[in-house]
C-alpha cells in the first residue's frame, strides 16, 4: 500500500507536538513534507523570553534538532513560504515548487499585530513573536539606550524583563490603566506594576502612543499628551492575530482564524487546522496548553484512532518574568451576582482574590504567592459547589482545606488522580504516577522525556518532585543529590538553578525563600552562596565580606602562623626594573622574611603581619602593581613563555595574548581558583596544557585547551577549539570561563565541572552555537565591569574595611 | 579563704559598632590575643582568639550563629562555651562580656 502524502504548513509548537504524536504511533503511515516560514525546525516558542534575558541559550530550547527530522523521514522545506495551495489539484505551492498532498494540516500560527503608527516601518522597530525576533532584540541591545515597549501584556513586559535584564533602561507603554487587564484585575496589576517599576522598569500605564520618530531608524516615541521618549529600539508587542492568508486565499472558510471543527477540520475534508491559527466556536487561542490539546486530537484521528472531539476550555496563565509570582484563571470580572473572597497582605506583596458564582468558584488571581494556583485552577475546572464551611478558609489554599496545614508532599498527596500537574502539556497527577511505576522512572528527566510534564515553561518541577518522591519512597531519596551543606537539602545545582528563578538577591533571601535550617548558614553555604550571588547578579548584588573566607576576605594569604602572604600581578609573567625596586623596598621596610618565585611567574611575599598589608600595597600600588588575586576563587595567573618576539621556534606573540586574556580577566571571582597558560608553540614552555584554560599557539592559530590539572590531581587538558585569530581565541576562552562561572559548583575546579556536564556539552555551548559563545562572552564582559577595581588600592588609601587591619586598643 | 583575694575587673575594650557583624577584632589584654565577636543577631563573644588544634587565629573566621570557624583548619568553636563543636575536641577560654551604653566591656580576672 503507497504512503498516504501528509503535507504540513508550519513547524510551531501546535505542529510539532502534532507530528511527534502521530509519528510516535505510526511511524510508516505518512510522508511527510514540512514547510516553514522560519528556516528551522520546532522550538519552545514560550521559552524565548529566558532565551532574551539571556538565563537560557536557543539550542536548549529547541525541541525538534535535524536529527529529529532525519530518522523520522520528515522532508523539511525550511525557510520557505507556501505561496498557495491550489485545492483542485491537491498541490501545495512553495517558492521553490509544488508539492502534492492527500492531507494538508495548516498550522501557520499567528503573526504579531503591528499598530499602523506613523514611523513604525523604521528600522529599529521590532517584534516579539519567533526566534529572529529574539536574535534582532539581542542584537539591537545597547545596555545604557533604552527601549520603549509598546504593550503591557504577557509578552510585552516579558520582553521588557529581558531588555532590562540585559542592560538597556526599558520604557513600557500600555494603553490600559492595568498592565495585562485581560489576565489581571487592578490590584493585582497595581502589584505588578510596583514590582515591576522596583526592578528599574519604567511603566507607563494609560499611555497612547502617537508616532515613533526617527532619521533613518527608531530614535524615539511621542505620546499623544505630547512628551517624548528617547530611545534606540521600539518593540510592538501589542497583540497576534491568526496567520490566515494562505487558508483565505484557498477559499477555505475563514472568520477571525481557520474555522475548524471538534476534529479539526476546516471547510475542506482533506485539509486540518491546529494551532494560533484556528477558530473553533468563535474562540481563538493564544496559550499552548488548548494548542497542544488539538495537536493530539487531531493526531490521534489520523492514526484512525476513537478520541473525543476539542472542547473549549478555561485555560490558566502564568508571567515567565523571573521571580514574579503571578497566577490568573478563569472568569474575575466582577458582576451581578458573583461575591469575592479576597486577602492581602501589604508587607508580603501578597494578593488573592477568588471570584464565585453559584456557589462555584468561577475565577482566581494570585499574586506574590501562587503555590495553590493548580489546586484554585482545579476547582474552577470540577465546577462543584463549595459548602459554606470550606467556603470559610479556601482563600488559604489547599493547606487550610480540612482544617490542618498540609506539608507539600501531604498536598500533593491529596491531589485527585485528573488533577494537572503540567498546565502546558496537559498532563494529569495520574499520568506522572503511571509513568514512574510503569517506566521505572528515577528522576524529572526521565518523567520530562516520557510524558512532557515540565518540559515546556517548567514551573511545575517542583510538583513533579514531589509526586517521584511520594512514588518512589526512599528510592527517591537514595538518587537525591548532597547537599549544599548540612544547612540545607538542596544540592548546588538547585541552589543555583532556584537563585535564577526565583529571582533570590541575597544570603538571607535564599535561606529564607529555600528554607535553610540554620538562622546564618555555615562556612560552607556562605562563601558558595555569596559566589553564586555575585556572578548571577553582575553589579546589583552587594558582596558580603563577612561571608568570604579570610584570604578573601582581606585579599592576602593567611599563612599557618597567621602572617600573610603578599603576591603583586604580573601581567604575563613579565615585570621591570622599577616594578623589582620597589619590591624590594618594601621588603626591606617592612622586613619581610622571605621572597619566593611562585609556579605561576610571580614574585610572592610571604610572612607579612596583617597590620602591615595596607602599608605594604600602598607602596606596592605606588609603583604600578595591583593584587594578584593569589588568594582567590578566580583568575590567579597566566603563565606565558616569550612567543616570537624572542623565541627562535615561537609561531605567535604568546607574551601578548597572555597579558590581553590577564587583562580581560583579572578580578573575576569563579567557582574555584582558575589558571592560565599561553605557550608559543607546541613546545609548549609555559605548560599550558595543564591549566584550566591553556592556549598554543601554533602556526595555523591558536588552540584552545581546558580541563587541566596539576594538583592533587593531574590531568592533561582537552582541546575545546582551534581558531585562527587573536580575537577568536579570546572570545572563545572568555566564553568558557563565563560557561564555567555560570554553570560550575562552587569549589568545582574547571576539570571537574567539564567532567561532570560533558565535554560535549562544552563544546556545544562554546563551540557549535556561536549565538551562545558571543551571549557568554558578553555577559562576561558585561560582569568584568563591576570587578575590575584593585581591593589593594581599596584598603590601602580607599578606606575600606580598615577595622580588619587595626588591633583594638582598650580605653583607659 | 585564699589570701590574696582574686578582684574582677571590667576592662571598656571598644564601642560596640567597631565589631563588625557576623565579624571580629582582636584586642591584647593581660599578655594574651583576645577575638572579639558579634554574631548576626548582635550578641557579643570574648575568647582566647588562639584555636587549641594549631593556634590559628579565629578572629579571621567565619562567625555564624554563636560559633566561629578556624580559618586554618575549620574546627568550629562554640563562642560560648569555647568547646569545638562536632567530632573535634579542644576548648578555649572565654570571657565574660557586658555591653554598656553602646560600649564593649570584659572581664578580666586581675
Amino acid at each position: 500500500m503507497s504512503r498516504q502524502k501528509l503535507v504540513i504548513i508550519g513547524a510551531g509548537m501546535a505542529a510539532g507536538r502534532f507530528l511527534e504524536n502521530l509519528l510516535e504511533a505510526r511511524p510508516d503511515a505518512y510522508e511527510v513534507t514540512l514547510f516553514n516560514a522560519e528556516p528551522r525546525g520546532t522550538y519552545n516558542r514560550i521559552m524565548l523570553s529566558p532565551v532574551l534575558s539571556g538565563e537560557k541559550s536557543y539550542q536548549e530550547i529547541v525541541t525538534h534538532d535535524d536529527d529529529w527530522y532525519a530518522t523520522n523521514k520528515v522532508t523539511c522545506r525550511f525557510g520557505e513560504r507556501v505561496a498557495s495551495i491550489d485545492r483542485d489539484r491537491k498541490v501545495v505551492v512553495g517558492e521553490k515548487g509544488e508539492v502534492a498532498y492527500d492531507r494538508l494540516v495548516i498550522a501557520t500560527g499567528s503573526s504579531p499585530f503591528i499598530i499602523p503608527l506613523p514611523g513604525h516601518d523604521l528600522p529599529g522597530v521590532l517584534a516579539y513573536r519567533d526566534a529572529d525576533d529574539t536574535d534582532r532584540m539581542i542584537e539591537g541591545c545597547k545596555p545604557g539606550e533604552r527601549a520603549i515597549v509598546i504593550g503591557g501584556g504577557l509578552l510585552g513586559l516579558e520582553a521588557a524583563a529581558g531588555l532590562r535584564m540585559r542592560g538597556m533602561e526599558v520604557t513600557v507603554l500600555h494603553l490600559p490603566t492595568t498592565l495585562m487587564e485581560r489576565q489581571l484585575d487592578p490590584s493585582a496589576g497595581y502589584l505588578l506594576e510596583k514590582e515591576l517599576s522596583g526592578r528599574g522598569l519604567d511603566i507607563r500605564a494609560g499611555s497612547n502612543t502617537k508616532e515613533i520618530y526617527g532619521n533613518g531608524k527608531v530614535e524615539g516615541v511621542r505620546l499623544d499628551d505630547g512628551s517624548d521618549i528617547p530611545a534606540s529600539m521600539v518593540v510592538m508587542a501589542v497583540g497576534i492575530r491568526p496567520s490566515v492568508a494562505v487558508a483565505k486565499e484557498a477559499g477555505l472558510e475563514v472568520n477571525r482564524g481557520i474555522i475548524v471543527d471538534g476534529m479539526m477540520r476546516t471547510s475542506d475534508p482533506s485539509i486540518y487546522s491546529v494551532g494560533e491559527c484556528v477558530e473553533f466556536e468563535g474562540n481563538c487561542y493564544g496559550l499552548v496548553a488548548p494548542l497542544f490539546d488539538q495537536a493530539r486530537i487531531l493526531a490521534q484521528s489520523f492514526c484512525g484512532d476513537d478520541c473525543a472531539a476539542f472542547v473549549h476550555t478555561e485555560t490558566a496563565t502564568k508571567l515567565k518574568v523571573t521571580g514574579v509570582d503571578l497566577f490568573s484563571a478563569g472568569d474575575f470580572a466582577e458582576g451581578e451576582g458573583r461575591e469575592e473572597i479576597v486577602f492581602r497582605d501589604a508587607q508580603r506583596g501578597v494578593y488573592k482574590r477568588l471570584v464565585l458564582q453559584d456557589d462555584r468558584l468561577i475565577g482566581a488571581v494570585l499574586y506574590g504567592e501562587t503555590a495553590d494556583g493548580a489546586w484554585f485552577f482545579q476547582k474552577i475546572k470540577e465546577g462543584d459547589p463549595i459548602s459554606p464551611d470550606e467556603r470559610e478558609t479556601l482563600i488559604f489554599g489547599q493547606s487550610f482545606a480540612g482544617g490542618t496545614p498540609m506539608d507539600p508532599m501531604e498536598a500533593v498527596a491529596a491531589l485527585p488522580d485528573d488533577a494537572e500537574i503540567c498546565g502546558c502539556n496537559g498532563v494529569s497527577k495520574g499520568s506522572v504516577v503511571n509513568a514512574i511505576r510503569q517506566r521505572d522512572l528515577k528522576d524529572v528527566n526521565g518523567v520530562r522525556s516520557c510524558t512532557k510534564a515540565s518540559s515546556s515553561c517548567g514551573t511545575c518541577t517542583g510538583l513533579v518532585e514531589q509526586l517521584l518522591a511520594m512514588t518512589l519512597g526512599d528510592a527517591f531519596e537514595a538518587n537525591a543529590v548532597e547537599p549544599l551543606c548540612g544547612c540545607t537539602d538542596l544540592g548546588h545545582s538547585d541552589v543555583r538553578r532556584l537563585i535564577v528563578a526565583q529571582e533570590l538577591r541575597s544570603i538571607p533571601a535564599v535561606m529564607q525563600e529555600l528554607g535553610w535550617k540554620t538562622s546564618c548558614g555555615c562556612a560552607k553555604c556562605r562563601p558558595a552562596l555569596n559566589y553564586y550571588l555575585i556572578a548571577t547578579w553582575p553589579g546589583d548584588y552587594k558582596d558580603d565580606s563577612q561571608s568570604r573566607f579570610i584570604n578573601e576576605r582581606v585579599h592576602a594569604n593567611i599563612q599557618k602562623d597567621g602572617t600573610y602572604s603578599v603576591v603583586p600581578r604580573a601581567w604575563g609573567g613579565v615585570t621591570n626594573a622599577s616594578e623589582l625596586r620597589a619590591i624590594a623596598d618594601v621588603v626591606d621596610k617592612y622586613e619581610i622574611p622571605l621572597v619566593k618565585y611562585t609556579g605561576g611567574q610571580r614574585i610572592d611575599l610571604l610572612g607579612v603581619k596583617k597590620d602591615d598589608l595596607p602599608g605594604v600595597w600602598a607602596e606596592l600600588n605606588a609603583a604600578g602593581m595591583v593584587s594578584g588575586h593569589a588568594y582567590a576563587k578566580g583568575l590567579r595567573t597566566v603563565k606565558t613563555c616569550v612567543g616570537t618576539d624572542w623565541c627562535r621556534f615561537g609561531t605567535q606573540d604568546s607574551t601578548g595574548l597572555g597579558i590581553k586574556l590577564e587583562k580581560l580577566m583579572w578580578g573575576s571571582w569563579s567557582p574555584a581558583k582558575v589558571k592560565l597558560a599561553v605557550s608559543g608553540c607546541p613546545r609548549n614552555c609555559a605548560e599550558a596544557t595543564c591549566k584550566d584554560i591553556g592556549v598554543i599557539c601554533v602556526d595555523s592559530g591558536y588552540e584552545l585547551h581546558y580541563a587541566g590539572a596539576a594538583g592533587m590531581h593531574i590531568q592533561g587538558t582537552q582541546v575545546f577549539a582551534k581558531v585562527a585569530t587573536e580575537e577568536e581565541a579570546i572570545e572563545y576562552s572568555a566564553a568558557l570561563l563565563q560557561a564555567y562561572r555560570e554553570q560550575g559548583f562552587y569549589l568545582e575546579r574547571i576539570y571537574k565541572w567539564s567532567a561532570r556536564i560533558g565535554h560535549d556539552k562544552v563544546v556545544a555551548q562554546i563551540v557549535d552555537n556561536p549565538e551562545n559563545r558571543k551571549a557568554l562572552y558578553e555577559r562576561f564582559l558585561y560582569s568584568q565591569k563591576f570587578s575590575q577595581s584593585d581591593p589593594w588600592a581599596e584598603r590601602a588609601t580607599g578606606g575600606v574595611a580598615q577595622h580588619e587591619f587595626k588591633v583594638l586598643e582598650p580605653a583607659e | 579563704m585564699n589570701s590574696i583575694a582574686k578582684i574582677a575587673e571590667w576592662t571598656d575594650i571598644c564601642a560596640v559598632d567597631d565589631v563588625p557583624l557576623r565579624g571580629a577584632r582582636r584586642v591584647r589584654l593581660a599578655g594574651m590575643e583576645v577575638g572579639v565577636f558579634r554574631n548576626a543577631s548582635g550578641r557579643v563573644f570574648a575568647i582566647d582568639n588562639q584555636c587549641p588544634h594549631k593556634q590559628g587565629p579565629l578572629s579571621e573566621g567565619i562567625v555564624h550563629d554563636t560559633s566561629v570557624t578556624c580559618p586554618l583548619h575549620s574546627l568550629v568553636i562554640d563562642l560560648e562555651t569555647g568547646k569545638a563543636r562536632g567530632e573535634d575536641e579542644g576548648c578555649v577560654k572565654t570571657f565574660e562580656v557586658a555591653l554598656q551604653s553602646g560600649r564593649v566591656l570584659i572581664k578580666m580576672e586581675a
